[in-house]
């Protein structure tokens, strides 16, 4: 479960971020978060496993609070928060295995990590977390040898890899292209539905929003200006929450 | 040409003024010729010293053949003392240089000494650091290595921390997602990305190191450079051309090799 307590955030230079958001996330919702690029769609998943300051109010994760939490508390409420990003972020010049067990850090102490021994059970994680999305056969291939789509799925491992209660992704199809972007959805529902994990994802498209959301939320300059069942955001609630009429630059068209 | 045509002259920009590079150009020439005429440096001296040079040459031929096995062992210490010297300097380089860069530390009392003491160090020439250390630990390799060790410091960590400060941020990003600690964090977020640059500046060091050794012995500090103040102090210019193809193969051999492994390496 994620709370959000009347959480603003205003940026060092006046721009506001959030302002007053007051919600929560139930355990095995797929939220996906909507709004114009600027919107606080970032802030706001960022703030969740606080790569964000927020400057006001509180975030509960299971009833503990990260915005309160600090040293190793920090890090073990981080441990259940997988994240997915829009580049992948994977570390280029590494394998896809190594990779993925860099989601398993969290689990052991510092000194083995430095000399990066993880046991056994890791590695069958790991490789676990590979099948899963369908890349058992890249495990020793330099990450930057994939190409985009499977570097996302590569990230989604790391993240299962990491045995997360939660799935923050941001904008993880932006630089894929329609093909590759139902595949990657289609993993992150299969996760969602198969493992039980919590998604938060922020889209851009509305017809991707629509087709894999169980619960969408509408940002408009940092305010939560829609938050319903994916049934009730019609046409104009989205035209609300975009400030315009939509348009085809709001569909991504290919998704069916 | 039509498209010219289409454009209404009064939108056009005017250039920037001339004035500016003119200015630069008439700067430059000043300080040349007054930093010259200052040291009075002339060609003539140069053509006068022709002959000189023309006999030096027909002194250096043939050069002793005999003479390489005697110095063999200490162009071996010449290496050696670049071996250890670098992996020293190589090991106190990578911490520091971590140290320094903005995008690992963001703390400005961490990096700011950090840069700090690696100006500091940079700023010494290695032949001067060596003659320190020579009057401090006396004559031998000793002192070289020493001067070899801060020497390939600052080569090192200058380039090291600049590229450590270019590196993509979304690995970090995601290992402070993960919920490591600072060191974890730096082990998997940072090293894996640095340690390819850091392994080809290290030969490169490595590369430099060996050319710098070869004059460390001026001053006393080992290596080959001592013979080769000893066999010039006394006119024996058929050893000195052995010294200095000696050193030429050496450091062309350990040239090439360290280039085709960093080739490697990207």
């Amino acid at each position: 479960m994620i709370e959000f307590k009347n959480v603003s955030k205003v940026y060092p230079n006046g721009t506001r971020g959030l302002k007053n958001v007051d919600l929560r996330i139930d355990d095995g919702e797929f939220v996906v978060v909507v709004g114009l690029s600027g919107a606080g769609k970032s802030t706001f998943l960022r703030s969740i496993n606080r790569l964000h300051e927020v400057t006001e109010g509180e975030i509960l994760i299971n009833d503990q609070s990260i915005t309160a939490a600090s040293g190793s508390d920090l890090y073990r409420i981080r441990r259940d928060i997988g994240m997915i990003f829009q580049n992948f972020n994977l570390v280029r010049r590494s394998s896809v295995m190594r990779n993925v067990l860099s989601g398993r850090v969290g689990y052991h102490s510092t000194l083995r990590m430095i000399l990066g021994l993880f046991p056994k059970q890791d590695k069958a994680i790991a490789m676990q977390s590979l099948e899963r999305v369908n890349l058992a056969e890249k495990t020793y291939m330099r990450a930057d040898e994939l190409s985009g789509g499977q570097q996302q799925r590569v990230s989604i491992a790391r993240a299962l890899a990491q045995e997360a209660k939660f799935i923050l992704a941001d904008e993880p199809v932006a630089s894929l292209d329609p093909m590759t972007t139902k595949q990657v959805m289609d993993d992150l529902v299969y996760i969602n539905k198969e493992l039980n994990m919590t998604m938060v994802v922020n889209l851009h498209f509305i017809d991707v929003a629509r087709k894999y959301a169980t619960r969408i939320i509408g940002l408009r300059e940092g305010e939560i200006v829609f938050d319903g069942p994916v049934e009730d955001a019609t046409d104009e609630v989205f035209s609300n929450i975009y400030g315009k009429p939509i348009d085809e630059d709001e569909v991504l068209g290919a998704v069916k | 040409m039509k498209e010219m045509s289409l454009q209404s002259s009064n939108m056009r920009p005017a250039p920037p003024s001339k004035m500016k590079p003119l200015f630069t150009i008439v700067i430059v020439c000043l300080m040349v010729l007054g930093s010259g005429l200052q040291i009075q440096f002339s060609f003539a001296e140069l053509t006068s010293g022709l002959p000189n040079m023309r006999d030096l040459l027909v002194q250096l031929v043939p050069p002793n053949w005999a003479y390489f096995a005697e110095i063999t062992s200490s162009i071996m210490e010449t290496i050696r003392m670049a071996v250890v010297g670098t992996t020293f300097g190589g090991a106190i380089a990578f911490p520091l240089s971590m140290l320094a860069a903005r995008n690992v530390f963001h703390k400005s009392w961490v990096t700011v000494p950090a840069r700090f003491v690696l100006n500091l160090i940079r700023t010494l020439p290695e032949l001067l650091l060596a003659a320190l250390f020579v009057a401090i630990f006396g004559i031998g390799p000793i002192p070289g290595v020493f001067a070899l060790m801060l020497f390939s410091l600052g080569v090192i960590s200058k380039l090291f921390y600049e590229s450590v400060e270019s590196i993509d941020p979304g690995p970090m990003e995601t290992m402070t997602a993960v919920g490591a600690n600072k060191i974890k964090w730096l082990m998997f977020g940072v090293v894996p990305q640095v340690m390819s640059a850091f392994m080809s500046f290290f030969l490169y060091a490595f590369e430099i190191n060996i050319r710098a050794a070869a004059v460390l012995g001026l001053v006393g500090a080992g290596g080959i450079g001592l013979y080769y103040e000893q066999t010039l102090g006394f006119f024996e210019y058929g050893k000195v051309s052995s010294i200095i193809i000696y050193t030429l193969i050496v450091v062309l051999f350990i040239e090439y090799l360290s280039t085709r492994i960093r080739e490697k390496l990207t």
